[in-house]
């Protein structure tokens, strides 16, 4: 009853590149975004930080003039190839999605700069939108969900088509709020290993661009199911995620068991990767291939999700699978499957998952035309 | 669409008073929100410690959902929730708490709640809505987004009801209106009849 979506464009900036074929080629060379940083009072984490001069490089490049936050310009860069390419009109949507956008505002005593509203209205006018956005603000699953509610919304016949932008800053006061729940890892962060003892931070804009027209990576099911278990941590069945996971698969029409590949959240906390593998096991996923990305970019927050979808996307174009970085035995509880070394392999079926505060998560399930 | 939904209830909390369906179930003399939602959470009658924990947002979206789900059945219940400052209020206070290197106090149990949809999450726990969950960020709200948003979950399938809203609380300033979408009711689930609910007082 519901018209099919397909992925035909995506884009992303991060500390390794300002394109998706610059990130490609440095997930295949195993390099990492992850370096030691001062983040305002907190000295020499690992975290992944976009370099400001090669921001500002790359962002001239735009000849947009007035002034703009790192996350802008970030965001901005991401969107810019698509609204190229794409002229957005009266029928395409504009979904945002962010944790805590403009953040950073709050130290120099600017709060409603750091309204999300304002970074819509903004991003709106530099990229020429014609609808207001619809912002998604849901913790870590946001990137993934506004996919979702760009594509549902889309299914009702509100719109034709949709640029889906979402973007995470760097921020001392994330840093700091993960540091005082202890979460913030003393290396590198390292998904699902025995050695695993927490999250890196990052920072990441990514975009993808939403169309009823054929196109070779369709959106087959999604879902965001919450916990209804604990506000900060994961529930300790998975339920939440293993229900979302149930929900997409239903919508696509697949068995859990068919799918080639999970592009996993993978926080590298202890909870977050347990709760994971519990469900991808409950799933009867054990053999399933799993990597996570964050042992390349850090926990994006709400950028997270997109940018992981926009990677995904060109893992099965180019039919490889990505190692996990950081990881090197398994330290969860359930005999899940993780990527040790780069490979190429079909993936046909795909899922990603992302799961955060609240009890949220959101998964999608892409199959390749 | 060929299928109609209506709204079966609405609560509305603002400047110390509590409506079900346009009629006060609980007023208070003139108190500061935080006194005014320990007064409105007792009146309720619920025994739910943590509660007390709560950020002002959190609290307040809290309260609405008790009041509205009272001898409500919340199986297959979604929730969609709106606001405009997202967790603001609860930011600044994380903010002032790290704003000084020599004076630096990150609180976990303050930071939790930096995040509009932990509200969302605190009545999705009390009302064990295992559920389709959402957020969203608005200067108003924005009714025919939501209105649709609410109709896909219910066409889909993956709901059999949703609890939608706007939350917003800053600086003592706040206003609460939830609605539940349903199969049955007095009210067509339109865009005139959500506007109005925000229209009362």
């Amino acid at each position: 009853m519901f018209p099919t979506l397909y992925i035909a464009d995506t884009s992303c900036v991060t500390p390794l590149g300002f394109t998706v074929q610059e990130n490609w080629e440095a997930l295949l060379s195993g390099t990492s975004g992850l370096a030691y940083q001062d983040v305002g009072a907190i000295k020499q984490v690992p975290v992944g930080r976009i370099a400001d001069a090669l921001l500002d490089t790359h962002f001239e490049t735009l000849g947009l003039s007035g002034t703009f936050s790192r996350l802008e310009k970030m965001m901005l860069l991401a969107a810019s190839p698509l609204v190229k390419k794409h002229q957005p009109n009266a029928r395409t949507a504009f979904v945002m999605a962010t944790t805590k956008g403009n953040i950073n505002a709050l130290r120099e005593g600017q709060p409603e700069q750091a309204l999300l509203t304002a970074l819509g209205d903004k991003l709106q006018k530099h990229l020429a939108m014609a609808n207001r956005p619809i912002i998604v603000s849901q913790a870590c699953v946001s990137g993934v969900l506004a996919v979702s509610v760009a594509k549902r919304m889309i299914q009702m016949g509100m719109y034709d088509n949709a640029l889906v932008l979402t973007g995470d800053e760097l921020s001392e006061f994330v840093v700091s709020g993960f540091q005082s729940f202890q979460a913030i890892a003393d290396q590198p962060c390292r998904p699902f290993d025995k050695q695993r003892e927490g999250v890196s931070l990052g920072e990441a804009a990514a975009a993808i661009y939403l169309t009823k027209e054929k196109n070779n990576i369709r959106i087959a099911g999604e879902g965001s199911i919450n916990d209804a278990n604990h506000i900060s941590g994961p529930s300790r069945t998975g339920e939440g995620l293993y229900q979302s996971i149930l929900a997409a698969c239903q919508e696509a029409e697949i068995e859990a068991g068919s799918l080639d590949f999970i592009a996993a959240h993978g926080t590298a906390t202890l909870y977050n990767d347990e709760m994971e593998a519990i469900a991808f096991d409950r799933l009867g996923l054990q053999d399933t291939p799993v990597h996570s990305l964050k042992g390349f970019y850090g926990h994006t927050l709400g950028a997270a999700g997109l940018l992981e979808l926009v990677i995904l996307v060109k893992a099965m174009q180019e039919n490889t699978f990505i190692a996990s970085l950081g990881f090197t035995e398994l330290g969860v509880s359930r005999p899940i499957t993780i990527v040790k070394e780069n490979r190429q392999g079909n993936i046909q079926r795909a899922l990603k998952t992302a799961s955060g505060f609240g009890g949220s998560n959101a998964v999608m399930v892409l199959i390749k035309e | 669409m060929e299928q109609s939904f209506y709204i079966s209830k609405s609560c509305h909390i603002e400047q110390q008073c509590i409506q079900i369906d346009a009629e006060p179930v609980f007023t208070a003399a003139e108190l500061d929100f935080s006194a005014f939602a320990k007064l409105a959470f007792k009146h309720s009658g619920v025994a739910y410690p943590k509660f007390y924990k709560m950020d002002a947002l959190s609290k307040l979206a809290f309260l609405a959902a008790e009041y509205l789900l009272q001898e409500e059945d919340s199986t297959g219940m979604a929730l969609l929730l709106a606001n405009r400052s997202g967790s603001m209020d609860t930011d600044l206070i994380h903010q002032i708490s790290i704003q000084d290197a020599d004076n630096f106090y990150p609180s976990p149990a303050t930071f939790v709640y930096t995040l509009a949809n932990i509200c969302a999450g605190e009545i999705s726990i009390r009302h064990q809505l295992q559920t389709e969950n959402a957020f969203f960020i608005a200067e108003d709200y924005d009714s025919f987004l939501m209105m649709n948003y609410a109709n896909y979950l219910l066409l889909s399938g993956r709901a059999s009801k949703v609890l939608c809203g706007w939350v917003e609380y800053r600086d003592e300033n706040y206003k609460a209106v939830l609605y539940l979408v349903d199969h049955f009711g007095d009210k067509p689930h339109t865009v005139d009849e959500i506007n109005k609910l925000f229209k009362i007082k």
